[in-house]
C-alpha cells in the first residue's frame, strides 16, 4: 500500500539563454531557497534526502554533478541520487520524489533539477543532444533532434492532413501566454505568418516551431500527509503517476493496436496504422498508467488544465492525441479549435470553441525555454502554484491564475518518444 | 628540503572570456575507439553494396534497421538482406545540424520502407529537388565506392535516377 504523496513548495530560477553568474549548483540553490521560503516552517532537518536531475554530462562537463547539488543544498550525508532520461529527465525526477514518499523511505524529499546548455554554441548543443539517438545507426546519418521531429509531423500531416497554420497555433497560444509569466525566456505575441516565416530549420519546422537551449533550475518540495499538514496550508496531492517507453530509434516503431485510453473504444481506430511515426506509444501508455491510478476516466472532462512537454508545435499537436484530449488524428483541429487556448486572454486569432482545457498556461518549452533536467520540474512547479490558485503570488501577475482548476497533468517526454512520464496532481 | 623550491612556469596561458564572473575556453577532442560489436556484418555489407536487415529466427519479423535480438520477442535475429528498392515513409530537409554535421547542410533525412520489412530505415535522400521530395516516392540504394564503415556508405536516390548510372 502507498502513502498519499503532497506537493508543498516550488521554485525556479529565470530561465535565460545563459546564466554565466551562477553554476548548477548556485542556480539549484536559488530554486530551493525559493521553495523553502514559501513554507517557512520547514527547516533544512526534516528534510530526508533528494533526487537531482539533469540530462547531459556533456553540457555539465562535470560528472557527479547530482551529488555537488545535494551538497550545496547542505543536505549530505542524506541519502540523494541523480535522475536521468533524456527530455524526460525533470517529469521522471519528480515520480522518484514519489516513490520516495509513497514507499516510506522518505517523509520529504527535495526534487530538483538544472541544465547548463550555454557552455557550447548552439550547434554543438544539437550535436550534444543528438547523442541521444543510436549512434551506430541515427547519430552519423545527420544526428539532428529537429530533423527527427520533422520527419514525424511529416508523417502526421500526410496520415491526417495536420497543417503547418495548425502547428502555428500552438506556437502563438505558448509565446502568448508566456507575455504574462515573468520567468518565461522567450515571451512574444506573434501571428501564423511569423511563425511560418521564420527561419526554416527541418521542414516544415521553423525556428519558431522549436524550443530554445537555456540554462536554469527548478524545484519541488515532496512529503507525506503528515509532513505536508504540519508545514504548508495548501499543498496538492499527486495522485497518480505513468511512465511510457518506445525504442530509441525512431525506425523501429512496428505496427500495432492502438492502447486504448478508458473513454475510448477499438472500433475509433479500425483503420489507423499505429503508432507509425506519427504517434507516441509510451506517451499513451504513460497517460493510461497516470489516468488509472487517478481514477480519471475522460481526461476531457476530468483534467482543467495539462502542462505538456512541447519541444516542437508537432509534438505538442501529437501529444494531445497520445494523452486522449482529442483523438488520434484530430490533433491538428484540436490545436486551431481554441479549446487549449486560456480564457479571456486575447491570441489575435478567430478561435470557433471557448477554452475547454489550457494546454501550456506557463509558455510551456515553446516560450519558456528547454533547460532539460529542469523542464519538467519547471511544469510541476507551473501545476503546483496553478492549483494552489497562487500563480499571482508567485509571478506577480494573475493573468495565468484558472479561476477554479481541480485537477491537472504535467507531462514529460524523452528522445523520439523513448521515455514519457505522466503524473496527476489534484487539489485536495 | 628546499624552501624556495618552484613549479616551472610555462607559456601557453589561458584564453578569458570575461573577468566578472571569469570565463574561459577550453578545448574538448578525444579519439574514441567505437566498436559496433554485434552490428558489425551491417557495416561490413555496406562495403559489399549489401543492405542487411535482420529477422527474428522465432516469430519472424523483420528489421529493416538490424538488431542482434528481436524487440518482440527477445530471440536472436539472422541477418537478411533487403532488397535494394523501398519508398520514402517520411522525410524533412535540413537547413541546420548538430555542428558536426552544419557544412553538409542542406540535406534530406528519409526514413524508408521496405516491402516486407516491419521496421524502417533512416537514411539520406540525394538527388531529388525539395519540390518533389513526398511520401511513397521509390527510391533504390545506393553505396559509396570507398567504403567508411558508417551508416552513411548508402544513400538512396529516386528511381528514375537509376537510368542515369
Ligand atoms: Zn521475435
Amino acid at each position: 500500500m502507498t502513502r498519499p504523496v503532497y506537493l508543498i513548495a516550488g521554485g525556479i530560477t529565470k530561465f535565460a539563454k545563459a546564466h554565466p553568474e551562477m553554476d548548477f549548483r548556485l542556480m539549484c540553490k536559488q530554486a530551493f531557497d525559493y521553495a523553502l521560503a514559501d513554507v517557512p516552517a520547514l527547516t533544512l532537518d526534516m528534510i530526508d534526502g533528494s533526487s537531482v536531475s539533469y540530462f547531459s554530462d556533456h553540457f555539465t562537463r562535470q560528472l557527479m554533478a547530482g551529488i555537488m547539488v545535494h551538497d550545496y543544498l547542505g543536505l549530505c550525508p542524506k541519502p540523494s541520487r541523480r535522475i536521468e532520461g533524456g527530455g524526460a529527465t525533470g517529469g521522471l525526477n519528480i515520480q522518484n520524489g514519489y516513490q520516495e514518499i509513497a514507499s516510506g523511505r522518505m517523509d520529504c524529499c527535495v526534487v530538483v533539477g538544472f541544465e547548463t546548455m550555454s557552455h557550447v554554441n548552439t550547434w554543438k548543443g544539437n550535436e550534444f543532444i543528438a547523442l541521444a539517438s543510436d549512434t551506430n545507426f541515427d547519430f552519423p546519418v545527420g544526428g539532428f533532434y529537429s530533423g527527427y521531429y520533422a520527419m514525424m509531423v511529416q508523417r502526421h500531416m500526410h496520415e491526417f492532413g495536420t497543417t503547418c497554420e495548425q502547428m502555428a497555433h500552438v506556437s502563438i497560444k505558448n509565446h502568448r501566454n508566456a507575455t504574462f509569466n515573468p520567468y518565461a525566456q522567450f515571451p512574444a505575441q506573434l501571428s501564423v505568418e511569423e511563425v511560418r516565416a521564420a527561419q526554416m530549420v527541418a521542414t516544415p519546422l521553423t525556428m519558431l516551431d522549436i524550443c530554445t537551449m537555456s540554462d536554469g533550475a527548478a524545484c519541488l518540495i515532496v512529503a507525506s500527509e503528515e509532513v505536508a499538514e504540519k508545514v504548508c496550508e495548501n499543498p496538492v496531492l499527486i495522485t497518480g503517476i505513468g511512465t511510457g517507453t518506445d525504442a530509441m530509434r525512431l525506425a523501429d516503431r512496428p505496427h500495432s493496436d492502438v492502447v486504448l485510453l478508458p473513454h475510448e473504444s477499438g472500433a475509433d481506430y479500425e483503420n489507423l496504422r499505429y503508432p507509425g511515426v506519427h504517434s507516441f506509444r509510451g506517451g499513451r501508455l504513460a497517460s493510461k498508467l497516470a489516468y488509472e491510478a487517478a481514477g480519471i476516466g475522460d481526461p476531457r472532462e476530468a483534467l482543467d488544465f495539462v502542462e505538456l512537454h512541447d519541444a516542437y508545435t508537432s509534438s505538442e499537436i501529437q501529444t494531445y492525441e497520445d494523452m486522449g484530449l482529442c483523438r488520434y488524428g484530430e490533433g491538428g483541429p484540436y490545436a486551431v479549435s481554441g479549446r487549449t487556448f486560456m480564457p479571456g486572454l486575447d491570441y489575435g486569432l478567430k478561435l470557433p470553441e471557448a477554452s475547454q482545457v489550457p494546454v501550456n498556461p506557463s509558455g510551456g518549452l515553446l516560450a519558456c525555454g528547454h533547460p532539460v533536467g529542469a523542464s519538467g520540474i519547471m511544469q510541476g512547479v507551473f501545476a503546483f502554484w496553478q492549483l494552489q490558485r497562487t500563480i499571482e503570488k508567485h509571478l506577480g501577475r494573475a493573468e495565468l491564475q484558472l479561476a477554479h482548476p481541480k485537477r491537472g497533468a504535467i507531462h514529460s517526454h524523452a528522445g523520439t518518444g523513448t521515455y514519457i512520464s505522466v503524473s496527476i496532481l489534484e487539489r485536495p | 628540503m628546499d624552501p624556495n623550491a618552484k613549479l616551472p612556469e610555462t607559456q601557453e596561458g589561458t584564453v578569458l572570456f570575461n573577468l566578472d564572473p571569469i570565463i574561459l575556453k577550453h578545448h574538448w577532442e578525444v579519439d574514441y575507439l567505437h566498436s559496433y560489436a554485434q552490428d558489425s556484418p551491417f557495416f561490413a555489407g555496406l562495403s559489399e553494396k549489401k543492405l542487411l536487415g535482420s529477422k527474428c529466427t522465432a516469430c519472424s519479423c523483420v528489421y529493416a534497421t538490424p538488431r542482434a535480438h528481436c524487440m518482440e520477442c527477445g530471440s536472436p535475429t539472422e541477418w537478411h538482406e533487403l532488397p535494394p528498392e523501398g519508398r520514402i515513409h517520411t522525410f524533412t530537409t535540413c537547413f541546420f545540424g548538430g555542428e558536426a554535421f552544419l557544412a553538409e547542410t542542406p540535406f534530406t533525412l528519409i526514413l524508408v520502407e521496405f516491402e516486407g520489412a516491419d521496421t524502417l530505415f533512416l537514411s539520406r535522400l540525394a538527388g531529388v529537388p525539395e519540390e518533389e521530395i513526398r511520401i511513397g516516392l521509390p527510391v533504390r540504394a545506393r553505396f559509396l565506392r570507398n567504403s567508411k564503415f558508417k551508416p552513411t556508405d548508402v544513400y538512396f536516390v529516386a528511381m528514375d535516377g537509376a537510368q542515369n548510372d
